[in-house]
């Protein structure tokens, strides 16, 4: 083991049915670390991983490795956490305009003021650690953590597509409308999902995000 | 190469077939047939790789008619299985689980199942509509795929065929009027909930809920399950098959257009085979989960 192996305790494994095994680890960076390994060196049998905030549903083919098995080469596995994400050439830029219903409150909890709230979520590089809830709609994280805020306590019905929220130290752009219970700072034209381009996620796990002060 | 033109749909029809896989890092699931082992049987009866796109009936009252000589077959719920002339008057009765030739102009309608909620119509060749993201899935949460069924429609056959039919109708499965019981594997939250609670589980009739469908379906019974954990967990990928417990203590079982992550705790995961049978419930029907897998 190097001085750069993760400090924790081997990850628990939990069964998902006869179809996955979730791996729980104790952090995003351990989930993004892991998955990175076993996107470069694939396990035989594992038809396809999901990421989340503190696990990786690994789903596996009973017929190509056993539970038993599989259990085995995930615990052996153990990814040094390097940074977070790949070391990808592409920054996707999205433009924003800060107009959002949540931009004062945010501004006023964080300590940060507008001008400082738009100044950290404009100066840093933001990652793409998985996607959930509908399709496209990506869960950013950055180096610093003077962006995280809760979530609303009351979720609104309505958010509209193209919004731009944070919570629990996530940035995110809505891709259609739907319920949400996100801080809201802006709002974009750029399109989180088309079915015009592929892929068709704007960011999927991975991609590397900046956002752009679009004016007012 | 001949068509398929649906003239009738009863509630709900689309196209499916294995599903869309290996997009959950755009967070968007896999869709495909809710009741898998009734759409590869159809398939196989007709000589299709299993996972060829098929219709997928909810309800029946599905009616279609052929442009050309066609083999097909349906499966899945118990419904009557009318063939028509051109003219749509009766030529001749058939069944489930029968392989049925229709020559052109002739036409097929599935009456509304007295048992179970899924139909699936294979025909020979497969249905050669155009994929959308490498599947011929509609997935009813994300809303993708080729477009659900209307009268009108007109569905191309395609010459996806490995083989021709070797039997004439499979033996339907015995069944009787006990509730089913779906095998469950406890995990990967059981313990969120109180001790008693895979007891209660395992205890207790379900009753499907109405607020059911390719997403999920609701269940309710006399007692809800207790949470231990006072917190919501973060969300985590899950699977089809699993039950997810919200706050009021009621599970939600997923099927086949369930999204890629979940926000409450899955107490217990379905066998494949017991998916497959959920996906035939009806809001109305009971069940009874029984515990596998030690």
């Amino acid at each position: 083991m190097t001085d750069r192996t993760l400090p924790s305790e081997a990850p628990r494994i939990l069964r998902c049915g006869a179809t996955a095994l979730l791996v729980e680890l104790g952090s995003l960076e351990a989930v993004i670390a892991l998955r990175l390994h076993l996107d470069a060196s694939p396990i035989d049998g594992v038809v396809e991983m999901v990421s989340a905030f503190r696990t990786l549903l690994v789903r596996y083919d009973s017929v190509v490795v056993t539970e038993q098995r599989l259990r085995e080469l995930l615990s052996q596995t153990v990814p040094v956490a390097e940074s977070v994400g790949k070391p990808s050439a592409d920054i996707v830029e999205i433009p924003v305009i800060y107009d959002g219903e949540d931009l004062e409150s945010v501004a006023t909890s964080t300590g940060l003021g507008v001008a400082g709230v738009i100044r950290e979520h404009t100066g840093q590089v933001w990652t793409s650690a998985f996607c959930g809830f509908s399709p496209g709609f990506s869960y950013l994280v950055a180096p610093s953590r003077r962006l995280e805020v809760a979530r609303r306590t009351n979720s609104r019905t309505l958010v509209p597509a193209g919004s731009v929220g944070l919570a629990a130290g996530f940035s995110g752009v809505y891709p259609r409308s739907s319920p949400g219970g996100w801080q809201l700072i802006g709002r974009t034209e750029v399109s989180m999902w088309s079915l015009n381009r592929l892929p068709p996620a704007l960011a999927p796990a991975g991609t590397l995000v900046r956002f752009v002060d679009a004016g007012q | 190469m001949p068509e398929l033109r649906v003239l009738r749909v009863g509630l709900f029809a689309s196209i499916q077939d294995r599903g869309r896989f290996g997009y959950s890092d755009m967070g968007l699931g896999s869709a495909g047939y809710a009741d898998r082992g009734s759409a590869a049987l159809a398939n196989r009866m007709v000589g299709n790789p299993a996972g060829a796109a098929v219709v997928e009936v909810a309800l029946g009252g599905f009616e279609i008619e052929a442009t050309g000589a066609v083999i097909l077959a349906v499966t899945g719920a118990m419904c009557d299985v009318t063939i028509s002339g051109p003219d749509g008057r009766y030529s001749r009765g058939s069944a489930v689980l029968e392989v049925i030739s229709l020559n052109a102009s002739q036409r097929l309608q599935l009456g509304a199942p007295s048992r179970g909620l899924r139909n699936y119509i294979a025909v020979r060749g497969g249905i050669a509509v155009q994929p959308v993201l490498g599947s011929r899935s509609w997935d009813t949460l994300a809303k993708l795929g080729p477009e659900p069924l209307t009268a009108g429609a007109v569905l191309p056959v395609g010459t996806d065929a490995v083989s021709w039919p070797i039997v004439d109708a499979v033996a339907p499965p015995l069944t009787d009027d006990a509730p089913p019981r779906l095998d469950i594997l406890r995990g990967p939250r059981d313990d969120w909930f109180t001790a008693d609670s895979l007891d209660l589980l395992v205890g207790q009739d379900y009753v499907v809920t109405p607020d059911s469908d390719r997403v999920g379906m609701r269940l309710d019974a006399a007692v809800p399950l207790r949470r231990s954990i006072e917190e919501e967990p973060p969300s985590e990928g899950v699977e089809t098959g699993s039950l997810q417990v919200p706050r009021e203590g009621f599970p939600v079982l997923f099927l086949a257009d369930h999204p890629v992550t979940g926000g409450y705790p899955v107490i217990a995961v379905l066998s494949p085979a017991s998916v497959d049978r959920a996906a035939q419930l009806r809001p109305g029907d009971l069940v009874r989960f029984g515990l596998v897998g030690g």
